[in-house]
């Protein structure tokens, strides 16, 4: 498997109504379902955030495998959550006792819950990374932010310098992939040896990739610098975040579901 | 002959099982016979460099096989690390690859990967370094000093140090000027004399290509449609044409000449085969004159 092919959170181009929402509905969205799931109790609104995220998958047009491709990381961490509230949960319906553990109903409700919860709020999340371009998602950032901007924090800049490396990310993985082979083409094995051996063979493939980033550094620094660039004072946009209705009625939904939600958890539902 | 290189039924897929995924090579078999000197063409995103990265084992076939002297290079890792010091490869603007502190240091890492003991790395270090007309001053120098042509060389000495059997050039002439390219493939063209060693060469100037090589493959859309001397590949003037390759500008003119009636041999490529080929129409229409009056 080529190093490209890791696609942890990427974004896959589409032209679905998700797609298309504002960086910034989409990021408040995702807070609003976020602080749904941690209130959600019982099967009933866990019934009702997960009709939501299914909703919005199928919306999307994101294949579910590749959501599910997502979740593999993780899944070491779920099945610990798993089984520490298996075991650890407490309460009064034993249902086996072996050893020096005990598994009660209630821990395998608490168990169950945690990791539908894990799983929801990754692929929550996923969806939008998989939907939003990087760019976009800065952008929304910077705007939902620049209220900050009144007390002199950098938004502007430190939204510029995040653009600047998501955009590299790509283009530096396929440098190292391109340099990887290139120096596998003269004998060097980036696979065996022991630790040391393995350190010393990464030195033909680190130092044409720093130089490289430096040089790509220098470039877009002096591009920056013809083109007048001087931060984010009086600069206007190419891409306009515009709000449109579409946007209004998805923040209402998602409104509505966590207030839902929160009122179905307060009865323990 | 027995190819010296072979690929039966080799397709690549990238990033496979993914909304990416791209069918770059499609059922490729290709063919490279000891001692000749080959070109690879065909347009952007054909998938030359795809193939190439197959030959010496970089990348895996998604299906297929690759054969050096007829053994699958994949059939054991010991081969397949064999066949990378056998067939060496240049990368697309190989100057970005350098690492050492010095020139000698950076042509001597393929050697040294090879298990060579130092008298004979040293051998081949100044060998290469003469090949491509590197001065021994030259030697002690910091690549990152050197110029953008002078780098090249000193990254193609890297590759010819390991004196592989099959040397792979991939656009080894991309961004120099005229006198640069000229040189470059002065060097190519002594190292295979040197070693009886098979050249391929990738390029998309098929006026370079013309002039060079003794063979032509040309790649399109990931299979190979023509194959043959620079003149039989010629013959297929208009489907080059459709696949954005241009003939060479004589060639052009000929084929023209054709299509405006002309009874002439459409794929010379050089001044001596135009001359040929316009002396014979001249006297083929003499004939049929003579033939008229008589
Ligand atoms: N690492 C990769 N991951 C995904 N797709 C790739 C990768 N490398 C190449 N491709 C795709 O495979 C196809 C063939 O690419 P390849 O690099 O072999 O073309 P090429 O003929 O060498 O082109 P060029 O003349 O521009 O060098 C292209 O469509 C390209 O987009
Ligand atoms: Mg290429």
């Amino acid at each position: 498997m080529a190093l490209k092919d890791i696609t942890l959170g990427q974004y896959f181009p589409g032209h679905s109504p998700v797609h298309r929402l504002d960086p910034r509905t989409k990021l408040l969205a995702v807070v609003l379902y976020i602080v749904a799931l941690f209130l959600a109790q019982w099967f009933v609104s866990y019934a009702v955030m997960f009709l939501v995220l299914a909703g919005s998958i199928a919306i999307s047009g994101v294949p579910v495998k590749s959501i599910l491709r997502g979740m593999k990381p993780v899944v070491f961490i779920v099945v610990f959550t798993a089984l520490l509230n298996l075991f650890y949960s407490g309460g009064d319906t034993v249902l086996v006792r072996f050893w020096i553990f005990t598994i009660t109903l209630e821990g395998v409700f608490r168990a169950f819950f945690m990791v539908v919860r894990i799983l929801m709020l990754i692929s929550g999340t996923f969806l939008l990374t998989y939907t939003t371009s990087p760019i976009l998602l800065t952008d929304g950032l910077e705007s939902l932010l620049s209220p900050l901007k009144k007390l002199h924090a950098p938004i502007h800049e430190l939204s510029m310098i995040m653009s600047i490396a998501l955009r590299f990310i790509p283009t530096l993985i396929e440098e190292t992939d391109k340099i990887m082979s290139a120096q596998r083409a003269r004998g060097a094995d980036f696979e065996s040896g022991n630790l040391i051996q393995r350190a010393k063979a990464l030195l033909p493939l680190l130092v044409p990739l720093f130089i490289s980033a430096f040089r790509r550094a220098e470039e877009l620094a002096t591009a920056m610098e013809c083109r007048c660039y001087h931060g984010g004072e009086g600069r206007t946009r190419l891409r306009q975040l515009k709000y449109r209705g579409a946007d209004w009625f998805t923040l209402a939904l998602f409104l509505a579901v966590t207030v839902g939600v929160g009122v179905l958890g307060h009865f323990g539902l | 002959m027995d190819p010296i290189l072979e690929t039966k039924q080799l397709s690549h897929i990238y990033s496979a099982g993914t909304p990416f995924e791209r069918t770059a090579l499609d059922g490729v078999d290709f063919r490279a016979y000891p001692g000749e000197y080959l070109g690879i063409i065909g347009h952007t995103g054909s998938g030359k460099s795809t193939l190439i990265q197959h030959l010496n084992g970089l990348l895996k076939p998604t299906s297929g096989q690759v054969l050096f002297q007829g053994t699958d290079i994949w059939s054991d890792p010991k081969i397949t690390r064999q066949t990378r010091f056998r067939v060496g490869l240049v990368f697309q603007y190989p100057e970005y690859q350098l690492f050492e502190e010095t020139v000698y240091k950076d042509i001597s890492f393929g050697p040294q990967n090879m298990g060579l003991d130092q008298k004979e790395v040293d051998r081949r270090v100044r060998a290469a370094a003469y090949f491509v007309g590197l001065r021994d001053d030259q030697l002690e120098k910091s690549p990152f000093e050197l110029s953008g042509g002078q780098k090249r060389r000193v990254a193609i000495a890297g590759v010819i140090a390991m004196e592989p059997q099959v040397l792979i050039l991939d656009e080894p002439t991309a961004g120099l000027d005229p006198e640069g390219v000229e040189s470059i493939l002065g060097n190519i063209r002594d190292y295979h004399r040197a070693h009886n060693a098979t050249i391929i060469l990738v390029s998309h100037s098929m006026e370079e290509m013309a002039r060079t090589v003794d063979r032509l493959v040309v790649v399109n859309g990931g299979k190979l449609p023509f194959e043959g001397t620079p003149r039989e590949v010629f013959q297929h003037g208009d489907e080059l044409e459709r696949m954005g390759l241009g003939v060479p500008q004589l060639t052009r003119v000929f084929h023209r000449l054709r299509a405006l009636g002309v009874d002439i041999d459409p794929s010379v490529y050089t001044l001596e085969q135009a001359k040929g080929a316009v002396l014979d129409a001249l006297a083929k229409r003499g004939k049929a004159l003579e033939k008229g009056v008589e």
